[in-house]
């Protein structure tokens, strides 16, 4: 016994290349057991350490970046974690919201006077699972991630004491996230089945080597299918969205911002991993299933966000038409016999990390009308804030119009970005259904600019903001016209991918 | 007893688990208190996990009976917070319906 205890060998570790998760990981221990051990803090000392953790994962993943070259991926932990450009720039995206999110965060709970260590960690612990996700090289981590994340999420979503919409929408989101956490499971276990391993490099090799004549296996398909409808669920694509109005408008505000960010851009980076990567030479059979989920996300999702009054639901409906757009990159990137299907990958990743940022912001400044109790988020709050806080208003302004995709600003570089990945890989009726859409969900952009602009409001607005919340919201209008006038900024990144 | 032998195949177990699965996804979608559905879900991921042991076992893998640890591991952590968020709520108010929860709308 002595014997085999001596030869057994670990796996080797780069303790350098997992960093950035290393560092989340000590960020999320001190606040959870220093917090916990001492007396309250000096108000908005946990935001500051959980922001510090964020950004030191940040700093590290951009010099990990820069000693990369132009390597091939490499995999970690016993083949657990792949490492390359593509990941890096997922998990920095993750590592950037995550550090904003924290920012708004902080404001929020010195205003509400429910500052504590537990949200800071929580919201860590989402970011940790995120980049889990995206780094995953085997289907099982990415399920491990994928909870890690979601049950973060769930209690985030229910974690205001003030408002009962929030138990509510915790337990929404519990229920339809456990059923979908289920079918992704299912999904794996079937293409375990069908292919032997759950490793994405194994599957990918596995399935180009037979090739049948028939077609895909039974149970290859009915795996695909479920991933797919896990996946759907997760990224909320029609019609497997219905949770998530009710989640984004029952949550705390600045927690709503974390999961369009965040949460967006970790699944639909384990989206892309699975489908572009794993699957990439079954994609005749599930390509025509993503257009035709792209084409209702992209409709129903812009359509619905016009008949709603309630700002919080009008993002979160706009989300959707957003992730059909992400869509659209997605079944770009699938052309995997094409040379542009590069352009949908990072397309795709251009789009998340620009969106990030505008959904941060444009939620960052919901937070402050919403006013101390976090209730006032209907359109008609937005009456008049051009008159009483015309900074507040612009920056709106500038983030709707972003969203809205108008040339010189960052939207309009991301959905560039995409239709240009679109056209070259010949999908001209998704490209043509995108821009509609665009123009569609571009009303309700102006709805709101409308209201803030030209309608008399009774309210004040004048509340005082906290530093950290001005500070997010100034990062996010700053970065928004920056990479609207200089997307290169951006672009020399993506290109390398 | 009868002169028959019948000796389960791999499938045998595959198609109990998609039934178990289905139950599972059926009673989520029908049942109206929380705690039952929480317990749907609990039954799809063991549907789950009876797949993972058959594919294992067919193929001669250790790493479908693995992979089972793993998966309950999340369930019960899944079941912490579930019951965490139905205990808050049911502090709010007596009784947990979903039906009741009707607030968010639009």
């Amino acid at each position: 016994m002595m014997l085999a205890a001596n030869m057994f060998v670990g796996p080797e570790i780069d303790w350098f290349k997992i960093s950035p998760l290393l560092v989340m990981l000590g960020g999320v221990l001190l606040l959870i057991l220093a917090g916990s051990l001492t007396p309250q803090w000096k108000k908005g000392a946990y935001g500051i350490v959980g922001a510090l953790t964020a950004c030191a994962a940040a700093v590290l993943t951009a010099l990990l970046w820069r000693d990369l070259g132009d390597g091939e991926p490499i995999s970690l932990l016993a083949n657990a974690l792949t490492f390359s450009k593509f990941t890096l720039f997922a998990t920095f995206t993750i590592a950037i919201a995550t550090l904003l999110a924290i920012l708004l965060t902080s404001g929020f709970l010195v205003r509400e006077d429910e500052d504590g260590p537990e949200i800071f960690a929580l919201i860590l612990c989402a970011a940790i699972g995120g980049m889990v996700m995206v780094q995953a090289n085997d289907l099982i981590v990415m399920f491990l991630g994928l909870e890690t994340l979601s049950l973060a999420f769930y209690l985030l979503t229910a974690s205001s004491r003030s408002r009962s919409a929030s138990g509510e929408a915790g337990l929404k989101y519990f229920v339809l996230g456990g059923f979908a956490s289920a079918f992704f499971l299912y999904g794996v276990a079937l293409v375990f089945g069908a292919t032997g391993s759950t490793n994405i490099d194994a599957i990918a090799a596995s399935l180009s080597k037979d090739i049948v004549l028939g077609g895909s296996s039974a149970m290859l398909l009915a795996g695909i299918a479920l991933l797919l409808v896990g996946f759907g669920f997760k990224v909320s694509l029609v019609p497997f969205h219905t949770w998530t109005a009710d989640v984004y408008q029952g949550a705390p505000t600045p927690i709503t911002a974390l999961m369009g960010s965040v949460g967006k851009t970790a699944a639909f980076v384990a989206l892309l991993r699975v489908f572009s990567d794993a699957l990439s030479s079954r994609s005749d059979d599930w390509s025509p299933v993503v257009v035709v989920l792209a084409i209702l996300t992209l409709v129903v999702g812009s359509v619905l966000a016009v008949v709603q009054t309630d700002v919080k639901r009008m993002l979160a409906y706009s989300s959707i038409s957003h992730a059909g757009f992400i869509l659209v990159g997605l079944v770009a990137a699938g052309h995997s016999a094409s040379a542009d299907a590069g352009l949908g990958t990072s397309g795709t990743l251009s789009y998340l990390f620009i969106y990030s940022i505008l959904v941060i912001g444009t939620l960052g400044i919901v937070t402050i009308v919403a006013g101390k109790g976090d209730n006032e988020t209907s359109l008609d709050a937005f009456k008049g804030l051009g008159k009483s806080n015309p900074v507040l208003a612009m920056g709106m302004t500038v983030l709707l119009l972003a969203q809205a995709g108008v040339p010189l600003t960052s939207g309009f570089v991301a959905k560039f970005g995409i239709i240009r990945a679109a056209v070259s890989t010949e999908s001209y009726v998704l490209a043509v259904v995108a821009m509609l859409a665009a123009v569609i969900a571009a009303f309700v952009y102006l709805r709101i600019m409308v209201s803030m602009w030209l309608s008399e409001g009774a309210s004040s607005h004048d509340v005082s903001v906290a530093f950290s919340t001005r500070l997010a919201i100034g990062l996010c209008v700053g970065a928004t016209v920056a990479l609207g006038f200089l997307p290169s900024l951006l672009l020399q990144f993506t290109n390398q991918i | 007893m009868f002169g028959l032998v019948v000796v389960p195949t791999p499938t045998w177990y595959l198609v109990l688990s998609a039934v178990l699965f289905s139950i599972g996804a059926v009673g989520v979608l029908v049942r109206r208190n929380p705690l039952v559905m929480f317990m749907c879900i609990e039954l799809m991921l063991n549907a789950v996990n009876l797949t993972f042991v058959t594919v294992g076992r067919a193929m001669s893998d250790i790493d479908g009976q693995a992979i089972v640890f793993f998966v309950m591991v999340v369930a019960a952590a899944e079941v912490v917070v579930g019951l965490g968020i139905i205990v808050s709520i049911m502090r709010r108010r007596s009784g947990v319906n979903v039906d009741d929860l009707s607030e968010l709308k639009g």
